[in-house]
């Protein structure tokens, strides 16, 4: 039987969707950036850990599915032992499982390749990885994921709904959107509009103390090369502090935007 | 070898960030001695691209199909870099480039870079200047692979206006690999979309209701700007969810962002932090916007606005 033929088997037999959520984890939008060891790594020191809020917005709709039609929800990330309260968290919004890929992410080919690894071994309905990053904004893993898998791809994800065994999904472009079809199984790029910001769930206690008789599972990496390596990081020069215009002197900012920043 | 270059067009015109992409193309084909080839979809006439330093124009037919396809599009350009023998791609980073660069990448099997700034730092192996953290750092990323795939940061190489040889060819459109259909597209109504501007006037909450945002419409009108929002008008519903900026909205990589009524929240900033010149324009001195805007102005936007309307208007001579 075909990976497709059992996907539409599944549905046809009224058994739920099974969703995989992969989920980053990154630095609070606040934290301070700074390097260490000579510029080679990120100061993780003092720095507050979060879902990435792209993977989260994807995980409250996976979130929607299982508690409208009961759709089955699996986290995985990878990395090492430090990412394990982040799955937690997602457990305690609702997800059903977690998996941890035991390794520390390379690069984006490095993650999507695990992913991958992992993926082939089940058959999900729905995989959603967020648009991008907000730490290296590499907006690659689930393009990368898709095509190992052979799978559609759909970034820039602000829209979907299931019809039967179809999707309806909708994608934020340049200068408007777009509105698609696609038949199971499918890969997206989470973005926000897929759900509202309103939708985030915060766990409750019950939620917490769920989460913690929930499987979460450690599988060990996949021997894989990295696609690239960094070799070193920088932060952009200070910047000068604001030029103060008075409110009466319109001709002073036109004349400052001209002639000093020369973008008029 | 040569140098691969995707080139996007809307209603046959190239787009900007294209030519930005090509004139890049330029210069590494030049720095590898090699030429620089160019690839479009249903482009009826691509020639203007010879000015931009291209020396083949390859364009391919795309059989009636109206709407980008990542699929076949990336298959074609894996296929078409195969052919000419290429190790680097370089495509933009516009909506439909950072979608089409991770699967065109997998195709090509080859490393894909994102965000990548200025010419490579060396070649062999290649190694390029990235932004990361929302712009709040850059770092040098190496290849362990021969073939890689750019996505330049719009606005970060220019448009350098250079002969190339200009041959036109085309090539074979490839066939799907998936079931993934656009039904339709909807534009919106804004004449400049984000993404291609480069001057973009954003308003806030400082503006007080939908109602004034005539204010930031006929600015943005005199200096051919994109209009955008902070991040509380959009969920408030003043303004459509297109429209807004910052770390969850899109990124703005303008030359001129003009901040109207925005106090300039760290997920905002985050945003907008590439683009080149910043002026916020508020009424309360400590909004965070300062500390981060080039040129500020500390002034009721109502009466502010409409005389750097009147202004600019005798200006442009409109």
């Amino acid at each position: 039987m075909t990976h497709r033929h059992f996907f539409i088997n599944f549905v046809q037999n009224n058994l739920f969707m099974k969703i995989l959520v992969c989920i980053s984890t990154v630095p609070d939008t606040t934290s301070k950036i700074n390097f260490v060891n000579q510029n080679q790594a990120f100061d993780t020191q003092g720095v507050t850990f979060i879902i990435n809020p792209n993977d989260e917005f994807g995980l409250t709709r996976a979130i929607w599915f299982q508690q409208k039609e009961g759709a089955d929800v699996t986290v995985v990330t990878v990395g090492d032992s430090s990412c394990e309260p982040i799955l937690r968290k997602c457990l305690a919004i609702g997800a059903d499982r977690a998996i941890r890929i035991d390794a520390t992410p390379m690069d984006g080919f490095y993650v999507a390749s695990q992913l991958s690894e992992l993926a082939k071994k089940e058959t999900y309905d729905l995989i959603i990885t967020g648009r991008e990053s907000i730490d290296y904004n590499g907006g690659m893993v689930g393009g990368i994921l898709a095509t190992f898998l052979g799978l559609p791809y759909l970034a820039n994800c602000n829209g979907l709904e299931k019809d039967g065994t179809t999707f309806n999904l909708e994608r934020e472009m340049d200068g408007g959107k777009e509105l698609l079809k696609a038949s199971f199984p499918i890969v997206i790029g989470a973005q926000k509009g897929l759900v509202e910001e309103k939708d985030l769930i915060i766990p409750n206690m019950r939620g917490i103390m769920q989460a913690r008789q929930k499987p979460l599972e450690v599988v060990p990496a996949v021997n894989l090369e990295a696609g690239s390596s960094i070799e070193s990081f920088e932060k952009p020069p200070a910047k000068g502090p604001v030029k103060l215009i008075d409110s009466s002197n319109i001709d002073g900012l036109i004349d400052l935007l001209q002639n000093e920043a020369k973008v008029l | 070898m040569s140098v691969i270059v995707y080139i996007e067009t809307q209603d046959q015109e190239i787009k900007k960030s294209s030519l930005e992409v090509a004139s890049y193309g330029r210069a590494i084909a030049d720095a590898q001695e090699t030429s620089l080839v160019a690839v479009t979809f249903g482009l009826e006439n691509g020639s203007a691209l010879k000015q931009y330093g291209v020396d083949t124009i390859i364009n391919v037919p795309t059989e009636g199909e109206q709407y980008f396809n990542a699929d076949r599009y990336s298959s074609t350009l894996a296929k078409i870099a195969d052919n000419e023998g290429a190790k680097l791609l370089i495509i933009s980073s516009s909506a439909n480039g950072r979608y089409l660069g991770p699967i065109v990448a997998t195709k090509f099997q080859s490393t894909y870079f994102s965000n990548v700034i200025g010419l490579p730092l060396s070649y062999d192996p290649l190694t390029v200047k990235r932004s990361c953290f929302t712009n709040k750092a850059f770092n040098q990323s190496t290849s362990q692979k021969a073939r890689v795939v750019i996505s330049l940061s719009s606005n970060s190489f220019g448009i350098i206006e250079k002969d190339g040889k200009g041959d036109l060819k085309t090539a074979e459109y490839a066939a799907s690999t998936c079931d993934l259909r656009v039904e339709s597209v909807e534009k919106s109504s804004n004449k400049v979309s984000i993404a291609d501007a480069e001057i973009v006037i954003s308003g806030g909450r400082g503006l007080k209701g939908p109602e004034n945002w005539h204010l930031i419409e006929d600015l943005a009108t005199v200096l051919g700007a994109a209009t955008a929002c902070s991040k509380p008008v959009s969920d408030m519903g003043w303004r459509p969810h297109s429209e807004h900026v910052g770390q969850t909205g899109k990124p703005v990589a303008s030359n001129l962002y003009i901040a109207i009524g925005v106090s300039g929240a760290i997920q905002h900033l985050a945003g907008i932090n590439s683009s080149k010149v910043k002026v916020v324009i508020n009424n309360d001195p400590e909004a965070p916007f300062f500390k981060a805007a080039d040129y500020g102005i500390v002034g009721d936007a109502f009466e502010v606005v409409p005389e750097l309307i009147s202004k600019l208007k005798v200006l442009k001579g409109a």
